[in-house]
């Protein structure tokens, strides 16, 4: 009780110092809430703008695929026939769609995506897991497309959907990060497919599992989606995992 | 343990040399990956090329609430630890009884604290200090080295706390470096967490208990 107390306290003075400041649900559950007091602090306490390390090619390292590495695989629980379809027809039928808190909604297609100025980083890879890897990603920042879109005043985060099915989503300070970036290209090549093909979101200053394979969709909003029954808060995993 | 690898640099995973691997999970060497072949080609020929494999096996992961409950932790170790140290430092307690004195660190008075240790001849507690002097070295590794390589080697693995201070990196030499250093730090205070409840319980719990809580101590 004492516990709960504090944190709650705790996470109540913290969100109070920066008071347009919304943090995910945290279903009753002490662990979410701690989980807000960390957010919270980095917010108040790290610097904004500061870019993960770079690395070189000479630093680029053998890359587990986890996770789905197939949505079109049929034995996959969410397998994705749409996802076969365009992968069939070498995505040229793929087109990214672009909604929510925007002046102008609308789809892109990767054609259009790779014709925007491009951005390339060698960076590395934390997955929540405890291993690491080092590539090189290659593709357009989020605030170009985001910008293109006409992103309104009043977005706070993006919400991502994939093609297996995920539901996820960023604040804004990281959404318009420079090395927030959706990847269509890994060391060189092109994406494969086992690490999210057509299109990856990369955000280099939280855990793996924020950067988004197979991004199918792109919603900005007024308020945290933190995704509801499908979402990582609900089934135990911390929005926000700059730790 | 969901990752049992341990590692050295930056990098490290399953496709990967690993330094040690720990046999205390279904995921110790499970093997499960199908290749998906070379992912880059080095421009050096001497160097082997960088693959990418999928995983196929279903491996342990309890690491939602775990980790949550890590960070938890973490914030009440750095709140409480901090106010400890501080207290500790200007009220003078770490160097009234933590340092050992001149006449503590002679051959005879080391040989003779390990002797009773290793004999089980333990001092029947006065509720406080003076500490002998295994007690003190224990306690200056567990206040001045270990938590505080534990708090350092945990926050540089944050992606976020490594991007605004890059210096962490290279302090410890990298993600990986940092992580078994973590591991090893653990390794020490679960040692020091058995042996200490161990020496409390053998020098007089009911006395050490109610020391360290109502601050009740025998003069003698």
């Amino acid at each position: 009780m004492i516990v709960a107390g504090l944190t709650g306290v705790g996470g109540l003075l913290l969100s109070s110092c920066s008071s347009a400041e919304q943090l995910p649900p945290t279903y009753g559950n002490l662990l979410r809430a701690g989980d807000n007091l960390t957010y919270s602090a980095q917010r108040a306490l790290l610097p904004d703008g500061t870019l993960a390390r770079e690395y070189t090619t000479a630093d680029i390292s053998s890359f587990p695929a986890t996770g789905t590495v197939d949505p079109g695989d049929l034995k996959h629980p969410k397998t994705s026939e749409e996802f076969r379809q365009l992968r069939a027809g070498n995505f040229g039928s793929y087109r990214l769609t672009v909604e929510g808190a925007v002046a102008r909604p609308g789809s892109f297609s990767l054609a259009e995506l790779k014709s925007f100025p491009a951005r390339t980083q060698i960076t590395k890879h934390v997955c929540e897991e405890g291993w690491s890897a080092i590539g090189q990603w290659t593709g357009v920042p989020l605030s170009r497309v985001l910008y293109a879109a006409g992103l309104l005043p009043s977005a706070r985060f993006v919400s991502f959907h994939s093609y297996d099915d995920w539901s996820d989503s960023i604040d804004m300070l990281d959404a318009l990060h420079p090395q927030t970036i959706l990847a269509y290209s890994m060391n060189g090549r092109e994406l494969p497919l086992q690490h999210g093909a057509p299109l990856r979101l990369r955000v280099e200053r939280q855990l793996g599992y924020k950067s988004m394979k197979y991004v199918r969709r792109i919603v900005a909003t007024e308020f945290l989606d933190d995704g509801g029954d499908r979402g990582n808060p609900k089934n135990g995993w911390a929005w926000y995992v700059g730790i | 343990m969901v990752h049992p690898r341990l590692y050295w640099g930056e990098v490290g995973n399953d496709l990967t040399e690993p330094i040690l691997e720990l046999p205390i999970s279904r995921n110790y060497k499970h093997g499960g990956y199908e290749s998906n072949g070379p992912i880059y080609q080095p421009a050096a020929a001497t160097q082997a090329p960088a693959i990418s494999a999928s995983r196929t096996f279903d491996i342990f992961n309890q690491n939602g609430w775990g980790r949550s409950l890590h960070f938890l932790a973490g914030w009440f170790l750095v709140i409480f630890g901090s106010v400890y140290f501080v207290l500790g430092i200007f009220a003078g307690h770490f160097r009234r009884n933590f340092l050992p004195s001149r006449y503590e660190l002679t051959a005879s008075s080391i040989r003779q604290d390990v002797t009773d240790h290793l004999r089980f001849r333990i001092r029947n507690a006065t509720g406080g200090p003076d500490y002998g002097l295994l007690q003190k070295a224990s306690y200056l590794g567990v206040v001045f080295l270990a938590l505080p390589l534990m708090f350092a080697t945990g926050i540089t693995m944050s992606p976020a706390v490594a991007a605004a201070f890059p210096f962490l990196l290279d302090i410890f030499g990298g993600h990986q470096s940092a992580r078994t250093v973590h591991f090893f730090a653990f390794a020490a205070l679960a040692v020091f967490l058995l042996v200490h409840t161990l020496m409390v319980a053998k020098s007089g719990f009911r006395k050490q208990i109610r020391g360290m809580t109502l601050g009740v101590k025998d003069e003698q």
